[in-house]
């Protein structure tokens, strides 16, 4: 128990000295000193990326701010998709942001949840050109809202279909198909 | 409402043209009177310089372009949909279908992101054999844009010496995978077989004729005053907009941003080979024609340093949970033929965890999103392709442009149509 103990700060300091950790550390920092440190909830370093969930009201606020910061200059929007996950109550859709600072070369991952009975969330096309097809993306596939957008309207699927495919309730196969049953291997 | 927002941008555009254009004739019709009728052309679905299927819907005013309507999606298949029901080594084939003008890439950027999802260390040897490929991939790639290019503007010559040295490369990928289009090349942890003798005799054959080639392609475009005047000053971008768009690989370094994912994030031991990152300045055709040119001797420069320092050893990590094992031996050891089964059927056991990978694919920055729940598929996962980030620049790159010009902007951008749609 005891060496346990003593060998936890030795591997903090060997993590500190690492550039990724120090850069996620500095940005961090930065996201605590410009928007709150109670924006953000969930802050994780999965496989060195810095990853933080915060919410739908502040989502913009911080796209936009991250945007204008001289600082880091997080200002290259990576990619953005939908998730959803159905068992959690309340919180079944999410919004996945990837930024990316070109200049320091330090990405951060940023999540927002929210209902599916209420599946709206800022647009980003006044910040980013590039979200007008991801937010169309987003919709097509999960029918998220995103008021402001230019242009809203599906763009892989066809236009008249009538739901939203990627959510988990449509499953890929035939529900009606018996022949398929996937009894051992199925998810 | 959006189509109002380009005719205001196109107004202002003809509207500077026009105060421009010195010793108008007074009875001439004004060129900005936009009470004059515009046609409007079908671009698409079917055409024969779109090089895929996508439409666009176009404004003109004569042969100048007002607005465009972009639809894609003809060729959507669900991959995300379909990857959420495949084990990680079913999925390597819906990468294939992506770009498939370079599917080593998609194919060894899908095993990259599995085996930082799992913690694989794939050895030195089996990384260097993957650099090859993948730079091979590159260079076959730019091979077919820039040999279209050509097409389009009036010279087919230039297309037909690259198509036989894509062809050379085909034969690689042939040696190497079995396959020659949708390679479904490597496994989870390396390569599925070392290099044969024969690859390496192909490879090194071809590394030794094609310089030649190239340097004759590039001496029949590079300072031809026909092919100049298709493409200087044709369908420009400026580096603030590209980013803007999100642009990344070629695109965006002829715009003058020397941001690549081999160098800013090194995987695969791209750290060990010097190679440099050509950069345009004015983001036109040209400049994008002119640095795919580059890249491709600098992808030459890395393959010749990977073949000549090849490390020894062996060519796929020792994870007999996720690497399939050798077929001799599942016929005849047990713990080979459980490993075997589970592998095939997908039943390996993976974290709880999500993790972005990127690669710098033929067009630009290729991401892999995979949000895993410990099941035998990925819970979520969301490709990000350069194509369909870049490809919504293409309206406005080609607003107040003549046809023609949009046809030449349209190929060099190298829009593939599975990977925009995927």
């Amino acid at each position: 128990m005891a060496d346990q103990n003593e060998s936890i700060p030795a591997q903090e300091v060997a993590a500190a000295q690492d550039p990724a950790t120090q850069k996620n550390a500095q940005l961090l920092a930065l996201l605590h000193r410009l928007f709150g440190e109670d924006t953000f909830t969930d802050v994780e370093e999965p496989y060195g990326l810095l990853t933080a969930t915060t919410t739908r009201e502040r989502i913009h606020d911080i796209i936009a701010g991250l945007q204008q910061d001289q600082e880091l200059q997080v200002n290259f929007l990576t990619t953005m998709c939908g998730m959803h996950f159905p068992d959690k109550e309340g919180q079944e859709l999410g919004m996945v942001y990837h930024l990316h600072s070109l200049v320091h070369n330090v990405r951060l991952r940023l999540k927002i949840f929210f209902p599916i009975s209420d599946p709206v969330v800022p647009t980003m096309t006044d910040l980013y050109s590039t979200a007008n097809w991801m937010e169309r993306e987003a919709y097509d596939f999960f029918g998220i809202q995103f008021p402001g957008h230019p242009n809203l309207i599906r763009i892989l699927n066809v236009e008249d279909m009538d739901y939203h495919p990627m959510r988990k309730e449509y499953a890929l196969e035939d529900g009606t198909r018996e022949d398929k049953t996937d009894l051992f291997f199925g998810r | 409402m959006a189509v109002n927002d380009t005719l205001e941008g196109t107004r202002k555009i003809v509207e500077e043209a026009e105060a421009q254009r010195p010793n108008l004739h007074p009875l001439a019709p004004s060129v900005n009177d936009f009470n004059q009728e515009l046609t409007t052309l079908n671009l698409g679905p079917t055409h024969p310089a779109t090089h895929g299927i996508f439409q666009n819907i176009l404004q003109m005013d004569g042969e100048r372009i007002v607005t465009g309507v972009p639809t894609i999606g003809y060729i959507h298949r669900a991959f995300e949909k379909i990857a959420e029901r495949r084990p990680f080594y079913q999925i390597t084939p819906l990468t294939d279908r992506m770009n498939y003008c370079s599917s080593p890439i998609n194919n060894i950027g899908w095993h990259m992101t599995v085996e930082k999802l799992l913690g694989v260390e794939v050895p030195k040897r089996a990384q260097y054999m993957r650099v090859i490929l993948m730079e091979l991939a590159r260079i076959s790639d730019h091979l077919i844009c820039n040999g279209i290019l050509g097409v389009d503007t009036g010279a087919f010559t230039g297309f037909l010496y690259l198509m036989d040295e894509r062809e050379k490369i085909y034969e690689i990928y042939e040696e190497v995978s079995g396959a020659r289009l949708t390679t479904n090349m490597g496994r989870v942890g390396g390569m599925e077989r070392d290099f044969t003798d024969v690859a390496i005799q192909k490879l090194r054959a071809w590394l030794k004729t094609f310089p030649a080639v190239m340097s004759e392609f590039e001496k029949m475009f590079n300072r031809n005053r026909i092919f100049m005047d298709r493409v200087v000053d044709v369908g420009a971008i400026s580096a603030e907009r590209a980013l803007n768009y999100g642009f990344t690989g070629p695109n965006l370094r002829a715009a003058g941003v020397d941001y690549d994912v081999r160098v800013m994030n090194p995987y695969s031991s791209y750290q060990d080979f010097e190679f440099e990152i050509p950069v345009g300045t004015k983001g036109d055709t040209y400049d994008r024609f002119m640095v795919r040119n580059e890249e491709i001797w600098q992808s030459l420069r890395i393959i010749n340093q990977a073949l000549e320092n090849l490390p020894e050893g062996p060519y796929h990590a020792d994870a007999p949970h996720y690497y399939l094992p050798p077929k001799q031996a599942v016929y005849k050891n047990m713990e080979a033929l459980i490993y075997h089964f589970k592998i095939v059927m997908g039943e390996i056991e993976a974290p709880v965890g999500e993790v972005y990978h990127s690669v710098e694919g033929g067009n630009g920055e290729l991401g892999f999103y995979l949000v895993s729940d410990g099941g035998r598929t990925p819970y979520r996962l969301h490709f990000r392709r350069p194509c369909f980030i870049y490809y919504q620049a293409y309206t406005e790159m080609v607003t107040g442009q003549t046809l023609s010009d949009a046809i030449v902007t349209l190929s060099s951008m190298n829009v593939i149509a599975g990977e925009l749609d995927a």
